[in-house]
């Protein structure tokens, strides 16, 4: 090895690529990004085609018409939305507060709660609002929902803020970074990616689980599945089904969207 | 038990001060830090080094107290911090960790700017402060202001931690192990950069590693600790080599303490020896000339910038038959700069073909030589001058004893 630094230092100026590890992100292509809405678009002319290849009753025809499929396809998304609107506000704060040192005590407990709220079937939780408390309508279905898809939220702030580099907050708390500065500057952004995961899980979750919505008068596209099984038309069943299948499908597409657009650079 | 590092009058101004420091765990029967006093002078690099679980580390994070003491007093830059707001004690305070911890959503620039942007500095300035820095640590900014970190080598990520640690023109930075995970070759070249570095920026560091090699190289002054971090011995490492203070230290330091010593001094802290040298465009018989001159056996030919460009002997001019000096003989090997370590240097001239080294300064022009003579020489210098200091310690010991026994009775 020669020891004139100067030297080596002018090789390594000379070649700053070496030793250079080019950031990994999952650039997707265009195409691969029209790739979904493309499909989803073809399944719906596919349905429109072949429920215009029917000739439908008068039950079909109040069923399937574009303002009946509109309204319960919009109160489908306005539960989604709003109960994982509700989710995120009720869940990240939640988990800063069980990864900061001074909850270490409680942390348990406050997870069981969110196991439990999990563990229970929401049909049977909308039921039992229902039955026992007279609590129907949106707000009840919002809260039934709520409850079911606080945990994988929580659970992913939790550990996308643990497995935040100890060294990376020893760095900046020895800087004289305040505890809220390394908080929202650092470790926030830093969980940002493991958060999204879980938020694209609970909206996709939501999503699929709004369609029991119906049996508590809150509507959703479970209205018209329902409204096939009841009346015993084929048609209007795959109608409702495929109609909310397509909807979970944007909405987990939307969400992938958000995730690469969010995620901090440099990761 | 006394447990007490102070440095003498030579040194300059008293830049951090620890009385009385001590650190306590719960459920640990014995203390981390056991009642440590220790002054560090202005402008010199302290190191804290010492077996693993030697409370070193301890002690380091307590002066930016990332670790609260249990109870003593922490004295920077005669103002007692031990109670102040340890934000603003940070800001003030240069940080280097082992692993950098560099923030990876943050682009280099951004990095850099994090305490001046602390401390409220304006943009302008705060840009000026991150090209300014990374020239410093030898990058160039165009090339790295808007990288992540994750697009650096291990190297360059280091180099932006220090850079990043002296963002807010600190007076006293902190340092642990942070050299540590590097490789040996990438190690070497940026323990030479930082002392060049030091020598312009005169910080106060306190540095800790549990390498007694890095340790020599490094420190002005060395405190080896024991458990607990009690101090076995604190002062330079000239007189820790020559006269250790006790069997730990001599176990620590180990063995080749002779070698060792050639990491202390640099080349240019010794004479060089004059050498025959001859320009580019002269001819053979220059050469012959100026070998006849002088006892050596070769010439050193040097270009129009009097950078070192061939070894030519006499036998190299005879067999050249006439063809231009810079095209016959060797190539000159074995340069060094004055800032190089003799023990770089002996390294260097070993192998040589002629068995000495070629000294240059940063821009490549010829200084001087070393040979084997000269380190030779050094080496017997340094011993003595440390047995001579040891023993006026000695003496100075045995007079406090009699006075302390005199107030006593």
């Amino acid at each position: 090895m020669t020891t004139s630094t100067e030297q080596s230092l002018g090789a390594e100026a000379t070649a700053p690529e070496m030793g250079m590890a080019p950031i990994r992100r999952e650039h997707r292509t265009v195409a691969s990004y029209l790739l979904m809405p493309v499909f989803l678009a073809l399944v719906c002319l596919g349905l429109y085609l072949y429920v215009q290849s029917k000739e439908l009753d008068t039950i079909e025809q109040r069923a399937l018409n574009a303002s009946r499929l509109g309204t319960a396809g919009w109160e489908h998304v306005q539960l989604t939305i709003v109960s994982t609107i509700f989710v995120i506000l009720i869940a990240i704060p939640l988990g800063v507060f069980l990864t900061r040192p001074f909850t270490r005590r409680f942390r348990g407990v406050l997870l069981t709660v969110a196991n439990i709220g999990q563990a229970l079937p929401t049909i049977g939780v909308l039921a039992l609002f229902a039955v026992a408390f007279v609590f129907i309508g949106f707000k009840a279905a919002i809260v039934g929902l709520v409850a079911y898809t606080v945990l994988p939220v929580l659970r992913n702030t939790m550990v996308g803020l643990q497995q935040v580099d100890e060294n990376v907050l020893e760095a900046g708390r020895g800087m004289g970074i305040s505890k809220m500065g390394v908080l929202t500057r650092i470790e926030l952004p830093l969980a940002v990616p493991i958060i999204l995961a879980g938020v694209r899980t609970a909206l996709v979750i939501n999503v699929g689980t709004a369609a029991l919505a119906t049996y508590i008068n809150a509507g959703g596209l479970g209205d018209i599945i329902v409204a096939g099984l009841s009346t015993n038309r084929l048609t209007v069943q795959i109608t409702g089904a495929v109609l909310t299948a397509v909807l979970a499908l944007l909405v987990d597409y939307l969400a992938g969207i958000a995730e690469d657009v969010l995620r901090p650079k440099g990761l | 038990m006394t447990n007490f590092g102070t440095v003498d009058g030579t040194a300059g101004r008293i830049m951090i001060r620890l009385e009385n420091l001590r650190k306590e765990y719960p459920k640990e029967p014995k203390p981390a830090v056991d009642d440590l006093t220790l002054e560090i002078p202005e402008g010199e690099i302290v190191i804290l080094v010492g077996p693993s679980g030697c409370g070193k580390t301890t002690t380091m994070k307590m002066i930016n107290r990332i670790i609260e003491p249990t109870s003593g007093r922490i004295v920077v830059d005669d103002k007692d911090v031990t109670h102040e707001d340890p934000d603003q004690l940070r800001r003030r305070i240069g940080y280097v960790i082992q692993q950098i911890g560099l923030f990876p959503h943050q682009t280099i620039a951004e990095n850099i700017a994090t305490v001046p942007k602390l401390l409220g500095w304006d943009a302008k300035r705060i840009d000026a402060r991150i090209d300014e820095l990374l020239e410093t640590v030898s990058m160039s900014p165009a090339t790295y202001r808007n990288r992540y970190p994750k697009q650096l080598s291990g190297g360059q990520r280091q180099r932006v931690g220090v850079a990043r640690a002296l963002s807010g023109d600190p007076a006293v930075m902190l340092m642990d192990e942070p050299f540590g995970a590097i490789d040996p070759i990438t190690r070497d070249r940026l323990q030479n950069e930082f002392l060049r570095l030091q020598a312009e920026v005169r910080k106060t560091i306190v540095f800790v590693t549990h390498d007694i090699d890095e340790a020599i190289k490094m420190g002005d002054r060395i405190a080896i600790l024991e458990e607990g971090s009690r101090i076995a011995q604190y002062d330079t490492p000239e007189q820790i080599l020559t006269a250790p203070a006790s069997d730990f230290v001599a176990d620590f330091i180990g063995a080749g303490a002779s070698l060792k010593r050639l990491n202390l001094s640099r080349v240019r802290d010794i004479q060089l020896t004059e050498w025959p040298t001859v320009a580019r465009n002269a001819d053979g018989a220059a050469v012959l000339d100026a070998l006849r001159a002088s006892d050596k056996g070769c010439a050193l030919v040097l270009d129009e910038q009097r950078r070192p460009c061939r070894w030519v002997s006499a036998a190299d001019v005879q067999r050249g038959d006439g063809r231009a000096i810079d095209e016959i003989g060797l190539p000159p090997d074995a340069v060094v700069e004055p800032q190089a370590t003799l023990n770089d240097a002996l390294n260097e001239l070993i192998t040589a073909n002629y068995s000495v080294a070629i000294v240059v300064d940063a821009a490549g022009v010829y200084q001087g030589i070393v040979d084997i003579d000269h380190i030779n020489e050094a080496i017997r210098g340094m011993r003595t001058a440390a047995r001579a200091k040891a023993r006026a310690g000695l003496v100075e010991d045995r007079d406090e004893d009699l006075l302390t026994k005199g107030t006593t009775t």
